[in-house]
């Protein structure tokens, strides 16, 4: 299944010129790598529930809002399996020659593939196990549990989504 | 349950959401009037001596000018063999610690090995350095594994070192003075623990992060002696009044009861199936 992402970059340039928000400098450079393969597009939809921008909580709706992360930690988080994952295939490829991420590679296509639709939970097991994240417990084990989350997507959008066809 | 457009299940982990809304919130707030996290601030010390660790700290535990907590326990247990304390924000030392011990164990049932200090302070480490200083955990594990008698400490960032004698927390340089002056290689049992006793006691009553009791935790070759309180201190209140209630202190004015009336409308007997 291909996902088809909005292919907009964001305008470096333009960021490091504004990028002083309420005092408080963050800097931007380093962000564009880190910025992958998931930039949302500003007011499709909007963080508020019930799509709604919520200025309580959000302050008011703009470009910037939406694509520079607030916290410095947040980018780096959300990336942080893919880009430990590519470390560790990048040295073994080093030490033991290509067919060694090959082979490692196809086996966690293999178990990614074994998920249920996007609403429901999927326990992914074998990813865990080929990944060895089953023996070891971390912060985000305990914290924010999909499994016990207060939201519920509506299915057939988030079927929808996955597929491409939003 | 409300249904809204979440186009994705919410990743697991730390949740980001409200950074946007604390850092404008920020801007608002005067200094000082923001609501401060509960903080160890603290006199923590460890020794190596002759036959294993002696590990000590204060209880006291603050919230900005407020003691929060007389009698908090600072002293973490990580394996049987290893303690942890752990200064900085009492949350953030407190969750790191369970989930290391928690990693240990399942290490130990895994291999059937006794965890060594080494491997607590790796796991570590790469907690630590992955959120980059923002879990303010500054931690010294002390512990005794085959390899001998250890004393590590462990930074926010991630940095380790090993060292004989060590203070952490903002009582630290009251204490480490005491200890440069009394620290010898090979100490006694008794030794030790009047070292870390007399260090921590400088850290108390040089430092308004630190006061109240002192605990004291030994860990050898043959176990763990965890003293607490080891000291307690002299400027204890004494509360002349109890503030409870004698059960009969209201008087019943008058007294109805109404017994329930439950009668059996249906009954139905479902075996289980115990094939």
């Amino acid at each position: 299944m291909c996902r088809h992402e909005n292919a907009s970059q964001p305008d470096v340039a333009v960021y490091r010129k504004e990028s002083a928000r309420n005092g408080i400098n963050m800097d931007t450079r380093g962000l564009r790598s880190q910025l992958k393969d998931s930039v949302p597009v500003a007011g499709l939809c909007p963080h508020g529930a019930y799509g709604v921008q919520d200025s309580l909580r959000s302050g008011f709706s703009s470009v910037k809002n939406e694509l520079l992360p607030s916290h410095s930690l947040e980018l780096s988080e959300k990336n942080f399996q893919l880009n430990k994952d590519k470390m560790n295939f990048s040295t073994l490829r080093n030490i033991q020659g290509l067919h060694a991420p090959l082979k490692l590679q196809m086996e966690y296509r293999a178990a990614r593939q074994i998920q249920r639709l996007p609403f429901l939970q999927s326990s992914n097991l074998a990813l865990d196990t080929l990944r060895g994240s089953d023996e070891a417990i971390g912060f985000d084990d305990i914290l924010n549990d999909p499994a016990q989350s207060e939201m519920m997507g509506e299915p057939h959008m988030m079927v929808e989504y996955k597929l491409g066809m939003l | 349950m409300a249904l809204s457009n979440v186009l994705e299940t919410p990743a697991a982990g730390f949740n980001f959401d409200n950074a946007a809304r604390n850092a404008a919130l920020e801007g608002l707030f005067e200094r000082g009037q923001a609501p401060k996290p509960l903080k160890t601030g603290t006199t923590i010390a460890g020794v190596v001596f002759k036959d294993g660790v002696v590990l000590g700290a204060d209880t006291r535990a603050t919230s900005g000018e407020v003691v929060a907590d007389k009698m908090c326990a600072k002293i973490h247990y990580i394996a049987p063999n290893i303690y942890c304390c752990g200064a900085g924000t009492a949350a953030d030392t407190e969750k790191t610690t369970d989930l290391l011990s928690s990693n240990l164990t399942i290490f130990s049932l895994n291999s059937g090995r006794n965890p060594r200090v080494i491997m607590a302070v790796n796991i570590l480490q790469d907690m630590l350095y992955r959120y980059h200083g923002k879990i303010g955990a500054n931690l010294i594990l002390g512990g005794v594994d085959c390899t001998g008698n250890h004393l590590y400490t462990v930074d926010p960032h991630g940095s380790v070192d090993e060292v004989p004698y060590l203070a952490m927390g903002s009582g630290d340089l009251a204490a480490l003075g005491i200890l440069e002056n009394g620290f010898k290689l090979d100490l006694e049992l008794e030794e030790a623990k009047e070292l870390v006793r007399a260090a921590i006691h400088a850290g108390i009553m040089s430092d308004l992060g630190s006061g109240n009791n002192i605990d004291i935790c030994v860990i050898t070759r043959q176990g763990v002696d965890y003293i607490r309180p080891y000291q307690e201190s002299e400027f204890k209140d004494n509360r002349k009044i109890k503030y409870r209630y004698r059960p009969g202190t209201t008087p019943v004015m008058t007294e109805k009861v109404v017994p329930l009336k439950l009668e059996v409308v249906q009954e139905s007997v479902q075996q289980m199936d115990t094939a």
